[in-house]
């Protein structure tokens, strides 16, 4: 090929980058302006997040220190009523047994904390965006090319920054998280709503409902189903993501996984890996049974 | 129960982003046709002028894409007109802000729709108290109220039932029940039969109508069904592309239908069900002579009780008794067939 490039003009033949040394100074610029804005504001946000280390804290160290006979006993019982499957209740009581027997109870304890918290707080944020998003087609178009940079963009990379404003620990591992486990939250809320039957909208406004009442009584119920399944999604993708967090000072199952990686320990490897397999297995099956039990109302058809 | 009329005055209705600027052109004369195909805008309604009788059942009457569904959600303004007045008591309902809409919406106006729109996660009570709920009524208070309307329109002990454990006959009660439990003046009534299987339509009617009697609301019906425009109407409005063709009560239509168009429905209408005996009765000369008919007595039933009295002569006397006309069988007979001049209109 490179004799195509005889008769071609330089500039067609070799790509004309822009030269090294402007590209360095962008560069530059841009780093520079960066560690200013977090010298000169990243103690103030840290302030600001200092609750969400706080409840973290709080909620991890009462997993950790509380009995496991009790946990395991709450986790039952919450699995149980939530899902009002048998099956499920018993394989949640034998895994977390199978946990603990190979001596992870604490690391697990540690992971569900944190798969708690970014669950509550991706929910928090994820549902009013949905909403405002299918409200409005010009939200949507906004947000949209948002949830698509959050979702292709390697999570390596936005550790980064995040790692330079608020350096290594839970907190910016928790917005790691939430940052990777949000958009199927945002999005499936978007589209729960905007699926629900217009007639049925219709009839809400004939009947004089005011915004919030059509949201409260028709929107959100009807849009129940795909809202759960963003949950489900939103804790599945959270699970995946404490792992990648614990290179930026997370612990648990994934600090474990971690190092296995970096000693190659196959068996540690393995073992912390179906732990995190374990608990993902028990959320996804409860929170789909009790998804599917909210809407009991749509399964007896009139024959 | 006092009701009010509704005016329906000049009303168009022009679908697409610039309706507005059509108006003058689609008063001037231009088509449906055209306005879609030069200028990208469908014409809903053109120049609509109806007075809907307080306290009566209007049915207005038309094909799908007549724009019957289009007119009626203009009365509660889920549609907003493109020119015109919709009037209820003197007010415009398409000047109204958006808080004086809702609250004419929630105490002056009741909707039932041709798919029921339950809210499927809710139960049958539930859904009947909807339009209370949205009153901001105390929850016990609407659920005696609903109970009420619930056992009216056939459905106690379906209470706790979801509505698609119901067949689609029962769903509609709920849609009726839910409607009457609002306890507004307008009842809008959009195809809600429409959907339903023949026997369970004709008894939904009856439902209806048995109803109104006491309640005496403003009723605005939808259909595409001549046969039940003719029985529940106080007075029938036809519409074709979005243009009146014709209004009048049904006896009117059916008797002069005002184009080829409606004469082709008209055609196949039971006209003993729908013609009285004081339309062809003639002038009473000498004595009243053979069985009694009250006024308003259809042609069917006045044939059934000469046949079954064995005469051919009856007369016609008015709610005091007072004989007022008289008429033989073969008159009523003649009356009830379809006349040869509609069937060559038609056939033309």
């Amino acid at each position: 090929m490179a004799s195509i490039c005889s008769v071609l003009p330089a500039m067609l033949c070799k790509f004309p980058a822009i030269d090294e040394s402007t590209i360095r100074l962008a560069r530059k610029a841009v780093d520079d302006s960066f560690k200013g804005f977090v010298r000169s504001y990243g103690n103030a946000i840290d302030t600001v997040v200092q609750p969400l280390q706080w409840f973290l804290n709080y909620l991890e160290s009462l997993f950790v220190t509380s009995p496991w006979i009790v946990i395991l006993a709450l986790m039952v019982a919450i699995v149980y009523f939530g899902s009002r499957n048998i099956n499920v209740t018993i394989g949640t009581a034998l895994s977390m047994i199978a946990i603990g027997l190979v001596g992870l109870w604490n690391d697990t304890m540690v992971t569900l904390a944190m798969v708690t918290v970014c669950t509550l707080i991706s929910i928090l944020i994820g549902i009013p965006i949905g909403i405002l998003m299918a409200r409005s087609d010009r939200v949507q178009a906004f947000v949209n090319p948002i949830l698509d940079v959050m979702q292709t963009m390697p999570s390596f990379v936005y550790l980064i920054p995040v790692v330079m404003i608020f350096g290594i620990g839970k907190v910016p591992g928790l917005i790691a998280v939430v940052i990777y486990a949000v958009p199927p939250m945002i999005r499936l809320t978007n589209l729960g709503i905007r699926l629900v039957d217009k007639e049925v909208l219709e009839a809400a406004d004939a009947f004089g409902s005011s915004t919030w009442q059509k949201l409260k009584n028709v929107q959100m119920p009807l849009a129940l189903p795909t809202i759960m399944a963003g949950i489900n999604q939103t804790i599945m993708m959270s699970l995946a993501m404490v792992v990648v967090a614990s290179m930026i000072g997370v612990g648990g199952l994934g600090k474990n996984v971690l190092q296995a990686i970096a000693n190659q320990f196959f068996t540690v490897g393995f073992l912390n890996g179906f732990a995190l397999v374990g608990i993902a297995i028990i959320f996804d099956r409860t929170s789909q049974a009790f998804g599917k039990r909210l809407q009991k109302h749509s399964e007896v058809i009139h024959g | 129960m006092a009701s009010h009329a509704i005016e329906v005055k000049n009303l168009y209705k022009i679908f697409g982003p610039n309706g507005r600027d059509f108006v003058d052109a689609v008063k001037k004369g231009m088509g449906k046709a055209e306005l879609n195909e030069e200028h990208g805008h469908v014409l809903g309604l053109q120049d609509i002028n109806i007075s809907m009788p307080a306290g009566g059942v209007m049915v207005v009457m038309g094909l799908s894409g007549s724009g019957k569904s289009t007119l009626i959600r203009h009365i509660n303004r889920l549609i907003d007109p493109t020119a015109g007045e919709v009037l209820y008591d003197g007010v415009d309902v398409c000047k109204m802000s958006d808080n004086d809409l809702r609250e004419f919406r929630r105490h002056k106006t009741a909707m039932v729709f041709q798919k029921f729109a339950l809210l499927p996660h809710r139960t049958v009570l539930d859904n009947t108290v909807y339009g209370l709920e949205i009153q901001g009524i105390e929850r016990k208070e609407s659920e005696k109220r609903a109970r009420g309307w619930i056992e009216r329109v056939g459905l106690k002990g379906f209470e706790n039932h979801f509505p698609n454990q119901l067949s689609g006959g029962m769903q509609q009660r709920v849609g009726l029940a839910r409607a009457l439990t609002n306890d507004a003046d307008i009842l809008l009534m959009d195809e809600a039969y429409s959907a339903l299987d023949p026997l369970i339509r004709v008894d939904m009617q009856t439902v209806l109508l048995d109803l109104q009697k006491e309640l005496k609301k403003t009723v605005v019906f939808i259909t595409h069904d001549l046969d039940e425009a003719l029985r529940l109407g106080d007075k029938i409005a036809i519409l074709r592309d979005g243009r009146v063709v014709q209004q009048g009560t049904g006896q009117e239509i059916v008797l002069s239908p005002a184009d080829d168009y409606i004469t082709a429905f008209v055609k196949e209408v039971n006209r003993g069900r729908v013609i009285n005996v004081e339309t062809i009765m003639r002038p009473l000369s000498g004595n009243a002579e053979g069985v009694p008919l009250v006024t308003g007595t259809v042609l069917e039933s006045a044939a059934r009780t000469m046949t079954a009295a064995r005469v051919g002569i009856a007369h016609v006397v008015d709610e005091n008794g007072r004989p007022i006309g008289a008429l033989d069988l073969s008159t009523v007979i003649a009356a009830m067939v379809t006349p040869v001049s509609h069937e060559d209109r038609a056939a033309a």
